[in-house]
């Protein structure tokens, strides 16, 4: 399949505001120290037409920040998001309707003041993909594939549940048609009966319409569960990606590894469970470490990782990983 | 058999609301012996966070301890005096909740409002005071705790400030640790860590510990015995392997199977359908039973318990326990 979605070497900051004493210092000639935060630092990554490529990592990552660059909310600071080779902004302004984006607070993403059905076709109707006569069958067909009665149209967010105002949002974003679909934490906010259901209808919708996905999430099991690839970031960078199957059978960077290692895995004999957390806390991406940032975490550190950061260098096998001392072989790992 | 730490038999709490009654915990009993970790788990709304509050006497109105006892080394809690309670809480039994950020003050340094912790119940100088709570701090994993006393919560990390009211939790050396989904607001590598840090510590003291989650595989790797609630009531309980090995009620069944790790990657997962029902209209019967493979006309009248050798369920058709 050919690549629909690329990211080119993609890098987000932000300058702290300064406080206005520090602007009146500024003016009289004292330094006045501005760290911008390096939310994400030169990523680049390409989406085949009709794959999901899952982004995992703790929060402070860069991963919602990198979203919303590839959906075409944010602007990057360097770098472009193309889709089939044309920038999806110029000038700030997101230039496509092709890529939607369905988000984890289906509280805040929804209009509380306006009835799900003009929240649906207000899209659509804007960009003239529908006429204003075929709105109402227009909504009630997507509520009708997202589950919802069609008959619930005229209602208004707070009369849903948190899972059928998830479906809502799908619905939405789906509504206008799109061909890449941006999820950021779609599910992290439900509980696990209604999480399953509402990844049964991404998973029913995506395949049924040729979707291609970015799946943001920090559950590693969602993501393995709906990724063909998986790429996992630290410090805002992408530390290894590569097909699902392979990083969660042989993860090759440490930090992935020791990520993997620290999800609980259902018990389901009456052994004793050992803990292997990693050490230290993420570092803060207004002073990332020297070198690999991953270093003053890691075991398998050395003098070449603490001065010079390793590059993403992709594997035989169709992954990468950036590490100068990558793991070879499965990890040794419980069963799941 | 040495009498239980803590017997809690039939507890109901319920909210009165404007909308009528909500039956939040209803008729929930369990016990708990020295040094056990105790796993309660549940989705939002099954009463499970709920139960813990009433354990401590901490449920504000509109919400009430309508019935039910809870014995703490045979001293009946439901009814105490508020004086007698606070005298108990925080020494003896201690609660850690989910979100340190709203339950550390922001404007207390640390070592301060650990001092007033221990000064609650003991007349010791502030200085033994903040070396009891760098004492513990160190217990917890706070590197360099003498000099971090001075800190102020903002200062910290969220899963350093988890540390902080773990560590606070530790103080007066309690019999029994309420915990309400402490790792939730957490990411894996710091849960990991506090996982970790938590059965030590438990081990250790031999404090009994009630841990309360949403997340069945945080509590299976940490708990001995697991208690599974639904609509405001303990529908399964046993020992955590057996439980979830071979579930007897059709709720726990169907969580587990709710999990992406129990399906095949971009299978579909087996759902559970419908949504919970809501607390202000359980039905007479099983409250499970409008979403359950296995109801019958049964279902309609109150699910007997069905027992296995140390385990329990509630269900007029309960699931056959192969192991």
């Amino acid at each position: 399949m050919s690549v629909i979605l690329e990211a080119r070497s993609l890098t987000r900051r932000f300058d702290p505001r300064l406080s206005l004493g520090d602007r009146i210092a500024g003016l009289l000639g004292a330094r006045i120290e501005k760290r911008p935060v390096r939310a994400v630092t030169d990523v680049s990554f390409a989406v085949r037409k009709g794959e999901t490529l899952g982004l995992v990592g703790e929060s402070g990552c860069g991963k919602s920040t990198l979203g919303r660059m590839v959906a075409g909310i944010l602007p990057p600071s360097a770098g472009s998001v193309r889709l089939d080779g044309a920038p999806v902004m110029r000038g700030g302004r997101k230039t496509t309707t092709r890529i939607q984006t369905v988000f984890q607070d289906p509280f805040a993403s929804l209009n509380p003041r306006r009835r799900i059905g003009e929240t649906i076709s207000e899209g659509p109707l804007a960009h003239g993909l529908i006429r204003r006569a075929d709105a109402p069958a227009f909504v009630a067909e997507w509520l009708a594939r997202v589950g919802l009665d069609p008959a619930v149209a005229g209602r208004f967010p707070h009369q849903f549940s948190g899972g059928q105002r998830q479906r809502v949002a799908i619905a939405r974003a789906l509504a206008m048609k799109p061909d890449i679909l941006v999820c950021d934490e779609p599910v992290a906010s439900l509980d696990v009966s209604i999480q399953a259901q509402i990844l049964n209808l991404f998973l029913d919708l995506r395949d049924a319409l040729g979707l291609t996905c970015l799946f943001i999430s920090h559950d590693l099991g969602v993501v393995r569960h709906v990724s063909h690839r998986v790429a996992i970031m630290y410090l805002g960078r992408i530390v290894e990606i590569g097909p699902a199957a392979r990083i969660y059978a042989v993860p090759r960077h440490p930090y992935t590894r020791a990520l993997l290692d620290s999800v609980p895995r259902l018990r389901l004999d009456d052994a004793a469970v050992a803990f292997t957390p990693i050490a230290g806390e993420l570092p803060s991406p207004l002073s990332p470490p020297e070198g690999c940032a991953f270093h003053p975490r890691c075991p398998r550190a050395t003098e070449l990782c603490r001065r010079e950061r390793p590059a993403l260098a992709a594997g035989e096998d169709g992954a990468a990983v950036a590490c100068h001392h990558p793991h070879e072989g499965a990890a040794p790992r419980r069963a799941p | 058999m040495t009498a239980p730490l803590l017997e809690v038999r039939e507890l109901r709490t319920h909210f009165l609301t404007r909308a009528g009654v909500a039956r939040a915990v209803d008729g929930v009993s369990f016990s708990l012996a020295a040094g056990e970790i105790l796993g309660l788990v549940g989705e939002s709304g099954s009463g499970k966070s709920v139960t813990g509050f009433s354990l401590l006497g901490l449920v504000d109105p509109p919400g009430r301890i309508v019935g039910g006892s809870v014995r703490f080394r045979g001293q009946e809690l439901v009814g105490l005096p508020e004086r007698a309670m606070r005298a108990l809480r925080g020494r003896h039994i201690a609660m850690v909740f989910q979100d340190p950020q709203a339950t550390l003050n922001p404007v207390l340094s640390i070592g301060a409002q650990m001092a007033l912790a221990v000064r609650a119940h003991e007349r010791v100088s502030d200085r033994a005071a903040r070396a009891r709570a760098a004492a513990v701090l160190t217990r917890v994993g706070i590197p360099d705790a003498a000099r971090r006393l001075d800190a102020y919560p903002h200062e910290f990390s969220g899963g350093m400030r988890q540390r902080v009211a773990i560590a606070t939790a530790l103080l007066h050396g309690p019999a029994l640790i309420v915990a309400d989904e402490p790792t939730t607001a957490l990411d894996v590598s710091i849960q990991a860590q506090i996982l970790a840090e938590m059965k030590a510590l438990a081990a250790a003291s031999g404090t009994a510990l009630i841990w309360i989650s949403h997340d069945l595989a945080t509590v299976s790797a940490l708990a001995d015995r697991l208690l599974v609630m639904y609509a405001g009531r303990i529908v399964e309980s046993g020992p955590v392997g057996a439980v979830l090995r071979a579930p007897l009620h059709p709720y726990t069944r169907g969580l587990l199977d709710s999990l992406p790790a129990m399906a095949a990657p971009g299978q579909r997962l087996r759902q559970i359908p419908g949504t919970a029902p809501s607390l202000l209209a359980l039905p007479e019967g099983c409250a499970f039973a409008p979403r359950c493979p296995r109801a019958s006309p049964a279902c309609a009248s109150p699910p007997p318990a069905a027992t296995r050798p140390g385990r329990l369920a509630l269900c007029h058709h309960p699931l056959e326990a192969a192991a």
